[in-house]
Formats: C-alpha cells, structure tokens, sequence
C-alpha cells in the first residue's frame, strides 16, 4: 500500500479523496496492536494518535475517535491471527504459543495480505521465516520446512488441477520426445526432517486435546495435560503432498523416485528424467513408481501454466 | 416486491448460509431447505473438495451467491482476474441474483479482510455507483447491494448511511440486500432510530432481506453472527417485509454454529412476521 497522507483529507469530494481516505484508514487498521492489544499511541509522524482519528473520526457519547478506530485494528488483527492460526499447526506446535504469534505480527506486518482470499495468508511465510531468521532461532530451518509443508497442504487441498494425460498418449510418444506434467495440486518437498508424520502426530494431539474438553474455563488445564509433541530429529525425507479423491495426502518418495519427478516438473523429457534418478534404480522398480502416479492422476499435459505462482 | 428484477424475479422463500459443520447432514439427510446462500468466495478455488462439494449441493439445492471482496467502494479498480474467477462461479451457481456490501476493503490491493464503512459523499456514492455498474456488466446477472454494520462515522459524511444507500442504488440502478440485524446493530452504536433507515430506502429495490445475531457489550454492539435473532431485529424485519413485501430472507449464523436443525428453526421464524405481515395487508 502506498503511503498514507499526511492527513486525512476532510471533505471526499473526488475519487483522488476517497483514496486518499482508505488508505489512511487502512494503514491505521493494519498498523500492529502493542502489547496490550491496543492502537497505537503514537502515529508514523509522531503525533498523538487520539488526535489523528479525531481527524476524521467522529466520537460518540460512549467511544472516543480513538477507541472507534481500535474496534477496527483489533478486529483486523484477532482475525488474521485466527486465520493463521488455523493454516499453521505445525508451526504453533514447534515454535511455542508466544513465539509463533510474535512471527506472525511482524510477517503479517512485513507481508499484508494481497489476496481477496484469507486462504492465501500463508503464502509467503516461508520466504518470510528466512528473511527473518532471529524471530525462529534457533529453529529456523524447521520452521521454514513447516511453513513451506503447511503451504503445500492448502495448495493440495483446492490447488486447480488438470486433465489426467491418456495412458495411451504416454504409450505412443517417444521417451525421448515425452514431457509430462505434474498436477498443480501436488507440492513435491525435499525436506531435512520428517514433517510428515510429524504433522500427523501434532493433529492428532490437537485432535485428542480438542475432543478432551470443550469446557472454556478448563482449556488451560487440558492444555496442560498434554504434552508438546517432541519435535523433529533431522532425517533426509522426500515426500509430496497431494490429494485424492478430495481428500488429503502425504506421499513418501524413494529419492531416485523423487529425482524424477521433479525432473519431469521442471520440463525434462521421459528418458531424461528417468535418467536422473541414476544408474542402480531398476527397470521394474521405475515401472512400479509410474503405475502408482499414473492411477493417482499425477500426471497432464505438460505446459507453461501447470505450475501457477503461489505468491 | 416479492419477485423483481433485482433478484431475478425469483420467490425464493427462506434460507440459511451453506456452512462446513451443516455440509454432512445436508448431504446425507437431504433436509428441505428453500435456499442456501453460498459465501462466493469460499468456492473461488480451482479445485478440490470446495467445488466438489458445491456440485453436490447444487445437484439437489437452490443457491445464490453472497460475497465479501467485490468493496463496490474501494477507490480501486475492480480487479478483472477476481471479476473472472467470480464469473465463472456464477456460471457454475447458476446464481440468479448476486450480492455484496456497500463498503471498502482494501486499498492498492493490499486487502483487510473487513466491511469497512464509507464516508457518506456524493463523489462517494457516484464512484460506487460506477463500480457497481461495471461489475454488473460484466457478470451479466442482477446485483444486491447490502447495508453493512460499522462502528465508525466520519467527519466528510455529507448525508445519512440510508441517503446514501439509496443514493448509490438509485445511480447503479441496482438491488438493496437489506440487512435489518445490521441496521439495528448501526443504529445502537450511532444513535439512530432503525425505523427512519427501513422506512426511507426505496423499498421497491429491496430483492433480498438478512437476519443475525449480535453481541452487546457495554458501550457497542457487534455484528458476530453467533446468536439467534433478538427480539428488536424480528420486529424490524416484520416491519420491513410490510414495507416491502415477502422478501427472500436468510439468516446468517457463522459462528458458534449449532446444529443444522437450530440454525434452519431458528431462520423459518422468519415465517411468523411473514404471516403478519399478510395479515396485515389483506
């Protein structure tokens, strides 16, 4: 967003005011709450906040201008925490409650959403975790495996997909000559730790932890009882996540099988992507991973827009 | 103006919102319900189980599509790839009329997910206007504007929110998707009577009516959609269906949501203020 005026404007007689207007609202709204949860008290020149919405706030007999932009900047605030919140388990579970929200203010600070979407919150947090590496430390790079793994689920889960390429298509082309396309759906990670079936025990916790007490008041003392799901030892891990029959998957990948899809995603033909997966994969071995893509849907055609940008 | 050209001359009864913790029931029990009215942008997705799900509903459902981005009074643009993307949902819908809020949201496309009010202004209003227009024609179908609950007034207003309502509408020559929930959560936190606001929009664009729940705390109210109706917001809607006859009337619960019988008992209590309102007209 641009920069707001230095002041509100006080009539909106033009199209250039009512710009002029929102974005100085905007900017107010987006502004991060201090600790408290409160607006700020100082605006981006200094001056005293109370005195920049009495600009263009009217007060009432109950709220100050003030405390009427304030509904507003929490309101923006607890609901983009709540959206984040529920796109990012994981991260919550290996960060802690206080460093996960203290990540997610200055990401949403740095990163606003540029989405009419809450869907694609979580778009640019992993760029944003190695942007910022002190706000994860010393856990950086299994927060920016997690981050990238919980992206990859919303994609697997309403990602487009395309027409299944023929078999018989397949059959009658060439290796040589054959690039195939991955479904844009599936989100092929290399990862340093296993984040699958770590994701899948922190579910389950939460699931447990859920199902354990819907009582408000003894939230705190269920979530006591149970226990942080331990993180992640590094292990070289090739998985892909994606969706079948609209529900959604965790695929451990061989590393030969791995190299070979992603060569194929990033356009080599048929014989050359078999190549990558190197000399000691077996013919029958590479057969039996084909069988497997072919009946998911993996593959379509290949073509310039099968990988549509994220971000 | 039960049926007119802002909703597709359509009578479509008494509905409630299409939501996730409903979908099982819905399918598997096939209750009978009049309508669904579908938040568009939880379907703007290009796959996976939103459409497949929506499929199913509309193979057995009526479904009209309520949004939350289009912000008809963002100074920006309307952006032709969301334009796209809601077309073809309407396609797929079939939607005979579609609605949105009289507000803004987002500013050089950085976006606060929220209704924000507008300043009520005669550049305001024209510039509104225009986007609704356009928007309309490119969608090809009927549009409702609906009236939005806010906590703020500003200082370059230059009429009321109902004049400005009307102003907009009268300009884009649209609907009004008449919220009367909101109404009465405005008219607490800014000390108006909600009757003047019912009885002064052109009631003959009304094509769609809302009903909610709010939440009252000591110095505002707030619009949270997580409650039955209050016994204020059914006395205004029964005013407002004898202004502007039997209106498609939904009612919005999207938090806190109880099971699908409650929310679809709580919405067919629409039909004791419909019946009034025939009475009263016979």
């Amino acid at each position: 967003m641009k920069q707001p005026p230095k002041h509100a404007p006080s009539r909106v007689a033009s199209t250039a005011d009512l710009r002029a207007f929102q974005r100085m609202m905007a900017s107010a709204i987006i502004r991060p709450l201090t600790e408290e949860d409160k607006l700020q008290p100082r605006w981006i020149d200094g001056r005293p906040m109370d005195e920049v919405a009495a600009e263009f706030i009217k007060p009432n007999d109950r709220l100050t201008s003030f405390e009427r932009l304030q509904l507003y900047n929490r309101m923006y605030w607890f609901r983009l925490f709540d959206a984040i919140r529920d796109d990012c388990p994981g991260l919550i579970a290996a960060l802690g409650e206080r460093a996960f929200g203290r990540l997610a203010q200055a990401y949403l600070a740095r990163y606003p959403s540029r989405s009419f979407t809450l869907r694609d919150l979580c778009s640019r947090l992993e760029r944003f975790i190695l942007e910022r590496p002190r706000l994860t430390a010393p856990r950086t790079a299994l927060a920016a495996e997690i981050a990238r793994f919980e992206w990859a689920q919303t994609v697997a889960f309403d990602g487009p997909s395309r027409p299944v390429i023929a078999a018989s298509r397949i059959a009658r082309t060439p290796p040589s000559r054959l690039r195939l396309g991955l479904q844009p759906y599936v989100t092929l990670l290399a990862l340093r730790y296993p984040i699958d079936t770590w994701i899948i025990a922190v579910k389950r916790r939460d699931a447990l932890r859920s199902e354990a007490s819907n009582t408000p008041d003894a939230a705190a003392a269920v979530h006591r009882a149970f226990r942080r799901v331990p993180l992640p030892r590094p292990r070289r891990t090739h998985v892909a996540v994606h969706r079948h029959n609209d529900r959604l998957f965790y695929k451990r990948l061989d590393p030969a099988a791995f190299r070979i899809l992603e060569a194929l995603g990033k356009g080599s033909t048929l014989s050359r992507a078999i190549a990558a997966a190197g000399p000691r994969v077996k013919a029958a071995q590479v057969k039996a991973w084909f069988k497997s893509w072919m009946a998911l849907g993996w593959f379509c055609a290949y073509g310039n827009k099968q990988r549509p940008d994220a971000s | 103006m039960p049926a007119n050209q802002f909703n597709g001359y359509k009578e479509y009864g008494i509905g409630i919102g299409l939501r996730v913790p409903h979908y099982s029931h819905i399918l598997s029990k096939k209750p009978v319900v009049d309508w669904f009215e579908i938040i568009s942008e939880n379907f703007m997705v290009e796959g996976g189980r939103p459409l497949h799900l929506l499929d199913r509903i509309l193979e057995q459902y009526r479904v009209v599509q309520h949004g939350v981005s289009m912000y008809f009074g963002s100074a920006d643009k309307p952006d032709r790839a969301h334009l796209r993307r809601l077309k073809a949902l309407v396609k797929r819908t079939k939607t005979p009329w579609l609605s949105d809020h009289l507000c803004w949201g987002s500013v050089d496309g950085t976006y606060t997910h929220d209704l924000l009010p507008m300043p009520y202004t005669f550049a305001a209003a024209r510039r509104t206007a225009e986007k609704i227009r356009q928007i309309r024609d490119y969608l090809e179908v009927p549009l409702c504007v609906e009236n939005v609950s806010s906590y703020a007034e500003f200082h370059a207003s230059e009429m009321t929110e109902w004049e400005f309502l009307t102003e907009v509408v009268e300009l884009a020559d649209c609907g009004i998707l008449l919220d009367v929930n909101n109404i009465y959560v405005s008219s607490k936190n800014h000390g108006f009577n909600p009757y003047d606001y019912v009885n002064n929009v052109p009631h003959h664009r009304v094509g769609q009516m809302h009903v909610a729940g709010h939440t009252k705390f000591e110095k505002y109210i707030l619009d949270t959609h997580d409650h039955p109706v209050l016994d204020p917001v059914w006395k205004l809607y029964a005013h407002a269906t004898r202004l502007c006859g039997i209106t498609a009337t939904l009612l919005e619960w999207d938090d806190k949501i109880p099971s699908f019988d409650e929310v679809h008992g709580e919405a067919l209590k629409a039909n004791e203020f419909i019946d009034g309102a025939k009475r009263a007209a016979v």
